[in-house]
């Protein structure tokens, strides 16, 4: 089963300076014995038998990224490294330890063995003495420890990373990922004690908060368990066959496939005007005929597109995409090609439909009264809006008058009733508590809105809602940060 | 064969045992492929035969000079009727071209049709063999007007166009751009040779530099100089540009036809699945 962790401080980043060189003699102590006291933790700990500690210390260091293994010690990283480090790295730590003197890896030819055992105890002895160390015994060391694969300082895999670009993963691996996957979940169904079969996403995220609770804020940071599509980019595969012929046609232009639709769009733009000078040369063609209904959709954006594509296009291309087929738009019988036009376009979602009404009740009097709340910044408030005709109004037991001296503050509160213009028509029973006076006003305000609404119909709902009487004040106070007065002014700059 | 050795070693001591067994090398190899064998007679491995036939279906061609018949595909009518002869102005001339032009008439430069048609039969024999070889053939142009025709006659005939923008290192930063162990095209065709701010395109120097062979229309305002089948004629017309993707579209795919014919003849004689 594979869960993965996302970034975390990893102690073996190599030295605090973020250099490993053998000039640096400063640090170089404080570097190796961060390094061996962890391997000796790892040697001791590997004697249980257990190897997954070793392993979260020498997993997917170089990203920050820890992945922790069942049954199965090999990490994408370890996949990744030479046929001569691979395998699970914690035995080949606990080997290369306690091996050392009679084995060493391949790269270490000059060095015989007997001189590497002497090399391993004059580090192991050095390191609880001084730091002044003979060149040739530096040079040994570091090269016995810049052999192991276990420990590489980040300042040598920094250079490599940056060159390599995006990670590139091969299908083999995401098949194998997705067996895990498949494995693990039927794992953790039996864990749980549900029904391998019919065991959902929401199941496994359920399981998963359940077994591994973490209080991150960040949601992203805590542990998931996804199918790897989810999780992997989407690559593509190799674009040619075993004779070496690319698989299509426009291969050779580099982003074939934003470039094959501009060629299907040209080539559908070329039909329609074809279609409509053959109705022009019959007299049939009509200026007014049977322009494509799209309803309320828009197009698709850059990165949606990008997604559909498998490809990265420029914002030029995107627009060069867009302006072409606004131009098919424009063209009188383009409905003909309305279906290609609809896969690039998404519906969008009227915004007024997602308002909740809240509901319209009877007392005992027969009086239709309504429900609602409303937040803002720290207060809460609490509405019953009663269809009595009289306009009295209650805050905490209290008159408005007496609550709110302010003008401003019953400004608020009368607002959206003077606005549907229902001012003398219903009774408010209000409920506040929290904040101050403007932020208990405002409250108040959006509860008022929303509990009209079971009163009213739909365009006024609509009306309301454009008028911006619906829409929770977002604003929060914001914390005042380290390093400065206030949550944005600066302590004053003194130049001397 | 001992004996030889000796007498061989006694007159050549400076040869060494090295030259020596070269040479035994190359008496006694087989014309299979250098491949020893002490077998038996009987006990013949397939693999030659099959070797042999290909080799036959590759050279076959190459014994005659048109061996496709692409001479018959078009006639000088059919180029003038096209208006391949029209060029550009003197003023617009370029030196290089100046040994393909007629005349000039009314400062209107008038292409050579007679060295048209030597150059254009030239092309296109090239094209089909490189086409009955299974290479890989690339259409540029860089005229917009002719993007999407360019396109669907590469589409048409199974091979690759390239109409837009081109990067800088597509052919020359290949197994970067598209990833390592790319097969580059074996043959670029040019529709018209300059990019929209007239200027040479940029595949012409590239493919020179990999050495790619490229098929070229120039037009009087061009540079016929890297180009390795340049054939003078127009390219702004779309008679002519319509006509050249026609005649190189019926090449194409006549030589592909070919080549599977060929391959069915002699594939009776020899395993089909041996036969790449």
């Amino acid at each position: 089963m594979a869960l993965y962790f996302t970034p975390l401080v990893s102690r073996l980043s190599g030295c605090h300076r973020g250099n490993f060189t053998r000039n640096c003699g400063s640090c170089y102590r404080a570097c190796t014995l961060d390094f061996t006291s962890v391997l000796s933790q790892g040697a001791s700990r590997s004697g249980d038998g257990s190897t997954s500690q070793t392993d979260r210390w020498l997993g997917d260091r170089d990203r920050g990224r820890l992945v922790l293994r069942g049954a199965s010690v090999t990490s994408p990283a370890a996949a990744r490294r030479p046929a001569a480090s691979s395998g699970q790295p914690s035995q080949q730590a606990r080997s290369l330890w306690q091996q050392l003197p009679r084995q060493l890896p391949p790269r270490t030819s000059p060095l015989s063995a007997k001189m590497a055992a002497s090399c391993v105890r004059t580090v192991g002895s050095f390191l609880g003495k001084c730091m002044t160390c003979s060149s040739s015994i530096n040079t040994v060391a570091t090269q016995v420890l810049l052999s192991r694969q276990v420990c590489v300082s980040s300042a040598l895999c920094r250079k490599n990373l940056a060159a390599a670009g995006p990670e590139k993963f091969t299908l083999e691996y995401i098949q194998k990922q997705v067996e895990e996957y498949e494995i693990g979940k039927r794992h953790l169904a039996n864990m749980m004690g549900e029904d391998p079969e019919n065991f959902t996403q929401e199941d496994i995220d359920r399981s998963i908060t359940y077994l591994f609770p973490s209080g991150l804020f960040e949601k992203t940071a805590r542990p998931l368990m996804k199918h790897p599509d989810e999780i992997f980019p989407k690559q593509r595969a190799v674009q040619w066959g075993a004779d070496g012929r690319p698989f299509h046609f426009l291969f050779y232009t580099g982003k074939q496939s934003y470039y094959s639709l501009m060629h299907d769009l040209y080539g559908k733009i070329l039909k329609i005007e074809k279609h409509q000078d053959r109705l022009r040369a019959k007299g049939l063609f009509s200026q007014d005929a049977q322009l494509i209904s799209l309803g309320p959709s828009r197009w698709l954006t850059k990165e949606e597109l990008e997604l559909l594509l498998v490809e990265t296009i420029s914002t030029h291309d995107y627009d060069r995409f867009i302006k072409l087929m606004e131009h098919m738009l424009c063209m009188p019988y383009s409905s003909t090609e309305e279906e290609f036009v609809q896969r690039y376009r998404r519906l969008l979602e009227a915004q007024s439909l997602k308002q909740l009404v809240p509901l319209l009740e009877k007392d005992e009097n027969g009086v239709a009264f309504s429900t609602a709340e409303g937040r803002r910044k720290t207060s809460d408030s609490s509405v019953i809006l009663r269809d009595c005709g009289s306009g009295h109004i209650t805050v905490n037991g209290q008159d408005y008058l007496q609550y709110f001296p302010v003008l401003q503050d019953r400004e608020q509160l009368m607002f959206p009733l003077q606005f549907m213009g229902v001012l003398g028509r219903f009774n408010l029973e209000c409920k506040v508590s929290g904040g101050g006076r403007s932020s208990q006003a405002g409250a108040l305000r959006l509860a008022i809105s929303r509990a009209l609404l079971s009163f009213l119909s739909e365009g006024d709902g609509e009306a309301m809602r454009q008028a911006g009487l619906l829409t929770p004040d977002p604003r929060v106070r914001e914390r005042k940060k380290p390093g400065q007065e206030g949550a944005r002014r600066k302590f004053t700059w003194k130049k001397r | 064969m001992i004996v030889n050795y000796r007498c061989f070693n006694f007159f050549f001591p400076y040869l060494g045992l090295l030259g020596f067994r070269y040479s035994r090398a190359a008496t006694v190899a087989s014309p299979c492929g250098g491949h020893h064998y002490v077998t038996a007679p009987s006990a013949k491995p397939p693999q030659p035969q099959a070797g042999d036939v290909t080799e036959k279906i590759l050279n076959q061609p190459l014994e005659k000079a048109d061996f496709f018949r692409v001479a018959e595909l078009f006639s000088l009518k059919d180029l003038f009727d096209a208006r391949v002869h029209l060029g550009h102005k003197k003023g617009c001339r370029h030196r290089l071209m100046e040994p393909y032009l007629y005349g000039c008439r009314l400062d209107h430069d008038i292409i050579n049709l007679d060295q048209t048609m030597e150059h254009l039969q030239l092309a296109l024999n090239f094209t089909a063999h490189i086409a009955y070889r299974g290479g890989i053939i690339l259409f540029v142009s860089r005229r917009r007007q002719f993007g999407h025709l360019v396109e669907t006659t590469a589409k048409d005939c199974g091979e690759y166009a390239h109409t837009r923008y081109w990067q800088g290192g597509l052919l020359t930063n290949a197994n970067i751009q598209y990833g390592p162990g790319v097969r580059l095209p074996d043959l670029i065709i040019f529709l018209s040779t300059l990019n929209n701010v007239f200027q040479q395109h940029v595949g012409i120097r590239d493919a020179a530099k990999m050495n790619i062979p490229t098929v070229g229309v120039v037009d009087s305002n061009c540079n016929p100089s890297l180009v390795t089948y340049p054939v003078p004629g127009n390219d702004d017309t779309p008679a002519a540009v319509e006509l050249y993707c026609r005649l190189f579209k019926m090449t194409i795919n006549r030589a592909k036809d070919r080549r599977k014919q060929m391959e069915l003849i002699h594939g009776l004689s020899a395993p089909t699945s041996q036969i790449s």
